[in-house]
């Protein structure tokens, strides 16, 4: 359905894409997330970067976006939980982003701040890219329907109302982020 | 050589509002895989030829190896992080992070190995469970999308083991 303010269409999505990727790019860079030594070690809990950028994202997007939704000027884009396939992608994912130590965003943007390695991955990401492309059929046909629950919210799942989860959601953030302040404070 | 970052909080935010340009003004999810998985098939067409990657059910539905608003956002990443490190005077060629020379050495060799394996890994991970740490991770948690929870926990749980098993060792850095 299209939505009143969503006047970037056709041709101009092209440039819509370059430049909202571009204000990222530099977001990622300011954040201080395109550096290996900061993505590994909030998985050895010794930085909180990616955590820090990550949740303020979720909810400052996630509550604006409640609100725009609720008068209809934006539609949901949700994708399936195959449950199966997303466990076993999110297994390899962590596996790989500690390896790699980049995710495929922060990569690409690493490559912008002159990581040799994260051009190397790169590389990598791409044999990965036509690995899964090849594997496509059998993984569809295989992997893709085990426990396919569809395009659900956790709304859906209770009779809870929307404002609600996004309400936890907020006060999830703040308990975390205070868990992190005195983590921080008696570790350093 | 002053920091080049900010507050990760403040840009957590930023990044927040720029997800919602993209979903009000585009119609589009932030997102990054699809991209690269598209990129993939770019580079699959001269060795099995244009009509070998049209005839992939992946690259012809999922992933199409075009110019769109989707491969341009990655181009457009690069570009941007390029831009910051730049103008910042932070921009600086380097191959082996100190964290990984600590552990592993200072081979080049070694570490870009690593880093090409675990791109194999990450990308095809990312595949399977349709998005990575921007598409589900930001736009899809955002969205309370259960797919995209179950990938931040199950990622994260994932990420963390492999960090102790690869880093446990390592000096308080």
């Amino acid at each position: 359905m299209p939505t009143t303010l969503a006047f970037i269409t056709g041709p101009n999505l092209l440039w819509a894409g370059l430049l909202f990727g571009f204000l990222f790019g530099v977001l990622l860079h300011r954040g201080g997330v395109t550096d290996y030594n900061v993505i590994v070690k909030q998985f050895l809990f010794r930085d909180f970067t990616v955590l820090k950028v990550m949740f303020t994202a979720i909810v400052v997007g996630g509550v604006g976006l409640f609100i725009l939704h609720g008068q209809e000027l934006t539609n949901w884009h949700i994708k399936p939980a195959t449950t199966l396939a997303v466990v076993l992608g999110a297994v390899l994912f962590g596996i790989g982003m500690v390896i790699y130590g980049y995710c495929p965003g922060t990569g690409v943007a690493a490559i912008g701040a002159g990581k040799l390695d994260a051009l190397a991955g790169f590389f990598g990401m791409i044999v990965g890219g036509i690995a899964y492309a090849f594997s496509y059929d059998w993984i569809a046909a295989n992997i893709l329907p085990v426990a396919d629950l569809g395009k659900k919210r956790l709304p859906e799942l209770s009779t809870l109302p929307e404002w609600f989860w996004y309400a936890g959601l907020v006060v999830l953030a703040a308990v975390v982020f205070a868990l992190v302040a005195r983590f921080e404070k008696t570790s350093s | 050589m002053k920091s080049p970052r900010w507050n990760p909080y403040l840009v957590g935010a930023l990044i927040g509002v720029l997800s919602l340009l993209t979903f009000s003004l585009a119609d589009k999810p932030i997102g990054m895989s699809t991209g690269i998985a598209q990129a993939s098939g770019a580079c699959a067409m001269p060795v099995i030829g244009a009509d070998g990657v049209a005839a992939n059910a992946y690259w012809a539905k999922k992933a199409v190896p075009a110019w769109d608003y989707g491969s341009l956002f990655v181009l457009g990443s690069l570009l941007g992080a390029l831009a910051s490190a730049v103008m910042s005077g932070s921009f600086k060629l380097e191959s082996v992070p100190k964290i990984w020379r600590e552990r592993f050495g200072s081979s080049v060799m070694k570490r870009m190995i690593a880093a090409f394996i675990g791109g194999v890994v990450i990308l095809f991970g990312a595949r399977l469970a349709d998005g990575c740490t921007s598409g589900h991770g930001i736009s899809g948690s955002l969205q309370l999308a259960v797919s995209s929870w179950t990938f931040f926990l199950v990622m994260f749980a994932s990420g963390i083991v492999t960090a102790f098993v690869l880093f446990r060792r390592n000096s308080k850095a």
